[in-house]
């Protein structure tokens, strides 16, 4: 018996973003992947940079790369990214411990799933994130 | 079932082909189907293949969302060709392509095997201790509605695979056990005559298992039938954590009830027909 090729249809790293068709708990998803990695990148910066000091380098003292604009842009950037990751990581804490994605029940259709019952607490949390974010700006605005 | 009134309207179905002998690898080809209000996906597929190309090869057998053959990627979105009305997500355009995340054996026909090894592997039965009980023939398990509605909704699923394919997890990960098997596993795990969760426990919170969902939701939104696959995995994932930390109080399975019953029959209950069928230990 000859055994015909097959065609691997795995979508790959694509599959992650989705179609560009995909619900809000998608869009959530890949962002929480996105500023996830992020902070961590920025954790790892975050621990070279303070480890000149064992030099007696203060790379944030006085004028430096480390006050300029762009670099305080880019650290507000770190606390929006952590501010949407921590909000969402609360209610994805709730959801993944099956408290916020209701109990099963028979379908009936048009079918009504966890994702409508989880809805209330993503919109709620992010919410909180952009207020977070907002006041961040404020702060950094007149600080 | 050709018509000619006025509502017909010419959709162009761009399908995806492949046919392994070949060396084209994959590619599209554009078919125009006139199409009438009411008519499936799967209906314009049989209308190429009776009327423009009789090489186009896709699966699918019961044509009422029952049998699970027919998912396919209908404009970016895994669905039933059956119960998918063209007229309902096409304008003048239909893109029609095999599932993702399968192996493609023909054009629009993906191999399912992988998903149902992994379904396979997580016992997708009544687990007991005692087989004797199980495969006898005498007695009842007693289930209560409230029980039985544990499970039901996730029962329903149809293995149409619809879930895998949209899932992102399995987009990268070729060992994700996958939104079907978990849910079969949750299925099983959730029903009262059922005490095979700890066996289970040990492939559903494997490296492979339920914590590579992060709740992105997908296979609910495409789900056919209804089943909520992403509820029935954080509820899986409830029970593992439950279980790890030791804080869920043992319950044992229900009990066989053996003989007929204590209960009473009402009285404006007829009265149960004869046995058509002697199982053994009956006379
Ligand atoms: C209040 C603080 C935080 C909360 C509540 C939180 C919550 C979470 C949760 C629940 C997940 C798993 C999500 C899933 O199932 O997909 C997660 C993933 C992750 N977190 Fe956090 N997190 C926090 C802070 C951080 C910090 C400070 C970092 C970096 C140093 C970080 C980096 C990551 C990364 C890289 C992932 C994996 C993302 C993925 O696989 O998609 N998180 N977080
Ligand atoms: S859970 Fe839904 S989408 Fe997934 S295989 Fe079952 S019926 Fe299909
Ligand atoms: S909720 Fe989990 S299983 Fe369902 S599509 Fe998302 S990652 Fe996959
Ligand atoms: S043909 Fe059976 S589900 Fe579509």
């Amino acid at each position: 018996m000859t055994v015909l090729d097959r065609r691997s249809n795995r979508l790959g790293v694509w599959g992650w973003l989705g179609g560009g068709r995909w619900g809000m708990e998608r869009y959530a998803y890949i962002l929480h992947r996105i500023t996830g990695l992020a902070i961590l990148l920025y954790l790892l910066l975050h621990i070279v940079v303070t480890s000149f000091r064992v030099e007696g380098i203060y790379l944030w003292t006085g004028n430096g790369f480390l006050h300029s604009p762009v670099f305080e842009m880019g650290e507000y950037l770190v606390f929006a990214a952590f501010a949407y990751h921590a909000c969402n990581g609360l209610r994805l804490v709730l959801v993944e411990l099956g408290v916020a994605v209701g109990k099963p029940t028979e379908p009936v259709f048009p079918y009504k799933t966890s994702l409508n019952v989880q809805r209330p607490l993503l919109i709620g949390m992010m919410f909180l994130a952009l207020i977070l974010v907002a006041m961040g700006a404020y702060a950094e605005l007149i600080g | 079932m050709q018509r000619t009134d006025e509502s017909m309207r010419t959709v162009t179905f761009h399908v995806s082909r492949y046919q392994p002998e070949g060396k084209r690898g994959a590619y599209v080809e554009a078919y125009d189907v006139p199409v009438h209000e009411g008519m499936t996906v799967l209906e314009g597929l049989h209308y190429i293949k009776d009327n423009l190309d009789s090489t186009l090869v896709w699966r699918y057998s019961c044509r009422m969302g029952v049998c699970g053959s027919c998912g396919m990627l209908v404009n970016g979105r895994p669905r039933l060709a059956c119960t998918t009305q063209i007229l309902h997500v096409a304008g003048g355009h239909l893109a029609v392509g095999p599932l993702p995340n399968f192996e493609i054996i023909r054009d629009l026909v993906p191999d399912l095997t992988s998903m149902f090894e992994k379904h396979v592997s997580i016992q997708p039965h009544i687990l007991r201790k005692n087989e004797e009980e199980v495969n006898s023939t005498e007695g009842e398990f007693y289930q209560s509605p409230e029980q039985l509605e544990q499970y039901l909704q996730f029962a329903y699923c149809i293995k149409c695979g619809c879930c895998m394919a949209a899932c992102p997890t399995m987009a990268t990960d070729a060992r994700y056990l996958g939104p079907m098997p978990l849910t079969a596993a949750q299925r099983y795990n959730a029903d009262t005559r059922d005490d095979g969760r700890q066996e289970r426990n040990l492939q559903t919170g494997s490296p492979a298992g339920v914590f590579r969902c992060h709740y992105g939701g997908e296979c609910s939104r495409v789900c056919p039938k209804g089943v909520d696959p992403a509820k029935a995995l954080q509820l899986l994932k409830r029970r593992l954590v439950l279980d790890a930390l030791h804080l869920f109080r043992k319950k044992e399975p229900c009990r066989k009830l053996e003989g007929s019953g204590s209960g009473e029959v009402l009285p404006n209950i007829a009265a149960a027909p004869a046995h058509t069928v002697q199982c053994s230990g009956q006379s």
